[in-house]
């Protein structure tokens, strides 16, 4: 159906409508808007691990097994 | 033999990247550490396999990925359900992590199937180019760029039924959208 709507509140209306739409990913194609907020959630979730730096048992981990000489302690 | 200064720094260099990819992986912290812990013993076993000038990082999420995978393996004999146990785990344990604003998303990502997960992870958090998240996965670049493209829109999706307004632009956000848009 290509329906031409009135003008005036059509526009945002319409936008608004492919907004949600994008938003539910009917189409399994998704806007840039909503993959950038996916995108920034996801990083935000990692980087919130990776600045926890490294924690002291690896390093440790490390030096005890530099001292064994690199032997294989498993 | 002393292990190289270099070999050490590149290791540590790599592990606070690869406890966020365990972590999203086994979704437990103490696992994911375990995780890491067992990937190192394994990596310095065969470091002499390890070819120097190769992306290190790369070479170690390949040997904590197909170590998970195994265990997973094993695991999943044991319980079945695997996704179902995943998730529960997140549950079981949300203060455990202390950002309760991710935890949202988390368990929208619990609920996907892993392999979708972890390509999401490679491309999208840890910085992997699909090629090279394909030789972590061991499969086709396309095969990790549709896992990719199905997580995603999975995520909009589980995201969307929730919090379609947490999730979307903010009021303010919205209105300027709403009144900036070309025609």
């Amino acid at each position: 159906m290509n329906e031409r709507k009135p003008l005036g509140q059509s526009k945002t209306m319409e936008s608004a409508a492919t907004r949600s739409k994008n938003n539910t990913a009917k189409h399994g194609k998704l806007s840039r808007d909503v993959q950038a907020r996916l995108g920034q959630q996801l990083r935000a979730m990692y980087d919130d691990v990776v600045n926890q730096g490294v924690p002291d048992r690896f390093s440790e981990l490390l030096d005890r097994l530099d001292a064994n000489g690199s032997k294989d302690t498993r | 033999m002393a292990m190289d200064e270099s070999v050490r720094k590149a290791i540590l260099g790599a592990v606070p990247s690869l406890r966020a990819f365990a972590i999203s992986l086994c979704g437990n912290v103490d696992r994911a550490d375990d995780l890491v812990q067992e990937t190192l013993l394994r990596a310095l076993a065969n470091i002499e396999s390890f070819q120097p000038g190769t992306n290190m990082s790369a070479w170690l999420f390949t040997i904590l990925r197909n170590h998970f995978r195994s265990e997973y393996r094993k695991r999943r004999r044991e319980v079945e359900d695997g996704e179902g146990r995943y998730a529960e785990t997140l549950k079981s344990q949300p203060e455990q992590h202390g950002q309760v604003e991710f935890r949202e998303f988390r368990e929208a990502l619990s609920l996907l199937p892993s392999d979708q997960r972890e390509a999401l992870v490679l491309v999208g958090a840890s910085g992997f180019s699909y090629e090279e998240a394909a030789n972590i996965c061991g499969c086709a670049v396309g095969t990790i760029k549709s896992r990719v493209n199905r997580a995603r829109t999975r995520l909009a999706e589980l995201m969307a039924i929730d919090s379609a307004e947490e999730f979307g632009p903010d009021e303010q956000t919205r209105a300027v959208l709403a009144g900036g848009e070309r025609p």
